[in-house]
């Protein structure tokens, strides 16, 4: 649905974006993660024409966005990062502004509103200037009038930042919810966001494209290897002692907490799984209190893959 | 066409959901109003030219201020990237900026009606060159208006939007004055008189509309937005 590549943009000296390729398959959600001045709002810009590539080729559904901009455009729906809106106008308004842009037949205007308003629960700012509304009510003005035209690919660059928990949830719900019918792409710098909505990513860092794939083979391939912890009452020797027979994990720490009370840290491979962890200390007769596999942080996985 | 309507409407209607229509109507009118009586009662002579001369001078800094937010505002608060992302042709938005700011400008140039109603009760006022320059009037003001957006479309500031503007306003309206043409030469006077925005508007002044003087104001007009396109166009 979106091939993108090798894609470049230059800006003066700067290279933001050196030869990037990514593809999404019709009905994917997938994040592009990369922290900030990566080089992910430049690729988007250029995915939906706001900015024109210096090299390589970029094709949405099938059109070529340099050689039929507008056409490209007719099937993208965007919201730029910080959702830009027109403060002065009020939110059906500019909806219908929008609507009017992308050229959407009269009579449909008013029912594709209306179901615009339900979806993104604008039902209690309908009217007001734009101005006045809470930083989440505008992200969620610009998501309606980004899939308004109902478009098969959707754009959107930091959809939950700069907002409170509860509004993130309300976003990524919804996001989830557009996913079903449309291809999505997301921007974020958080990896939460990515394993809660997307089902791939594409790491992005100094305008390459370092890392790709599922978030479980993201984590693997940054570190090599995941971390468990685990909270349990035995000795310190014994748990030395056991932890050799666990094939595929290496024991990296063992702390005493509370007495008899251990803190355990396992690096273990990709085969592990957190049931292994289960069994081992029940075996053993060990009461278990936590077990846990560590979150590892952008940051970590980032270092990894840019080393 | 749908487009531009959409867009010219919008923007003409953003001014006066601010306050900046009123504040740019008002101004305008006092100043003008203000200038013209001053030396009316002095002259005593039912005639508009004064007026008419007044126009260009007043119009240097007032349709600077008209034109300086057009792209540069939208440049700064990000809402370009979403007019830019639509499925509008570049050439669609700049007219409908275009004529949203010309909407404006008539409707100051409207506001100045009364103006020559109280001039024709008091005396013998000859119509034809009136209705001649404010047409002229109108085509002046695309011109200069024109010349802004371009200058609008290069920053993100509109104080410099402003001033930048003001200057090149400046250099196209007395490039035709005597105070340039005496320090070239002859063979070139003609020529250069021809590019100066105010030897036109002398002659549609005059009441004599002739097409060589509209020609002139739309090819200034269609040059200046020519380039805004593509100014927009390189940086993308």
């Amino acid at each position: 649905m979106i091939e993108v590549s090798e894609v470049s943009k230059r800006f003066g000296p700067v290279s933001a974006v050196d030869q990037v390729s990514m593809m999404v398959a019709r009905g994917e959600i997938v994040g592009l993660l990369g922290p900030n001045g990566a080089g992910k709002t430049t690729t988007m810009r250029m995915m939906t024409g706001f900015l024109q590539a210096d090299a390589g080729r970029l094709r949405i559904d099938e059109i070529d966005v340099a050689s039929e901009p507008l056409r490209a455009r007719s099937r993208i729906g965007y919201l730029p990062e910080n959702a830009p809106l027109y403060h002065d106008m009020e939110v059906t308004d500019f909806l219908r502004y929008v609507a009017r842009l992308r050229k959407l037949p009269r009579g449909e205007h008013l029912p594709r509103l209306r179901d615009m308003v339900e979806r993104c629960s604008l039902g209690e700012v309908v009217g007001r200037p734009i101005g006045q509304l809470s930083k989440g009510y505008r992200q969620r003005v610009g998501l309606a009038a980004a899939m308004l035209h109902r478009p098969p690919v959707l754009i959107l660059d930091e959809p939950t930042s700069g907002l409170d928990p509860n509004q993130i949830q309300e976003i990524r719900q919804l996001i989830r919810e557009i996913g079903r019918e449309c291809t999505v792409v997301l921007s974020t710098h958080i990896l939460q966001e990515v394993e809660a909505v997307c089902q791939r990513a594409v790491i992005i860092n100094r305008g390459k494209v370092v890392g790709e794939g599922t978030i479980g083979e993201l984590m693997a391939r940054g570190r090599g290897r995941v971390r468990y912890h685990l909270h349990l009452q035995a000795t310190e020797p014994a748990v030395r002692e056991h932890a050799r027979a666990l094939h595929g994990a290496q024991l990296i720490d063992c702390r005493s907490t509370n007495g008899e009370w251990h803190e355990v840290v396992f690096e273990a491979t990709n085969g592990m799984a957190g049931t292994d962890f289960f069994d081992w200390t029940v075996a053993h007769g060990w009461k278990l209190q936590e077990l846990r596999r560590e979150a590892a942080s952008l940051e970590e996985v980032f270092r990894q893959l840019t080393a | 066409m749908q487009t531009i309507v959409a867009v010219a409407q919008r923007e003409f209607l953003a001014y006066f959901r601010s306050p900046i229509a009123y504040i740019f109507v008002t101004t305008f009118l006092v100043l003008t109003y203000f200038l013209f009586f001053r030396g009316f009662f002095l002259m005593g002579e039912a005639d508009l030219r004064p007026f008419f001369s007044l126009m260009p001078w007043i119009f240097l800094f007032y349709i600077p201020a008209v034109a300086m937010g057009k792209w540069a505002e939208e440049r700064r608060q990000g809402t370009l990237e979403l007019l830019l992302t639509l499925p509008v042709a570049d050439r669609d938005v700049v007219l409908g900026k275009f004529f949203a700011g010309l909407g404006l400008i008539a409707t100051a140039i409207m506001g100045t009606l009364p103006l020559a109603v109280t001039v024709s009760l008091l005396g013998n006022l000859d119509w034809g060159p009136v209705i001649g320059g404010y047409l002229g009037l109108l085509f002046l003001g695309g011109a200069y208006l024109s010349v802004g957006l371009v200058v609008s479309s290069g920053t993100q500031n509109q104080i410099i939007a402003f001033i930048v503007s003001v200057i090149a306003a400046f250099v196209l309206l007395i490039i035709g004055e005597p105070i340039v043409t005496v320090a070239v030469p002859k063979v070139l006077v003609t020529a250069i008189q021809y590019f100066g925005l105010t030897y036109h508007f002398e002659s549609i002044r005059r009441g004599v509309i002739d097409s060589s003087d509209l020609l002139y104001y739309l090819s200034v007009i269609g040059f200046f937005l020519w380039v805004n396109c593509r100014i927009v166009r390189e940086r993308r």
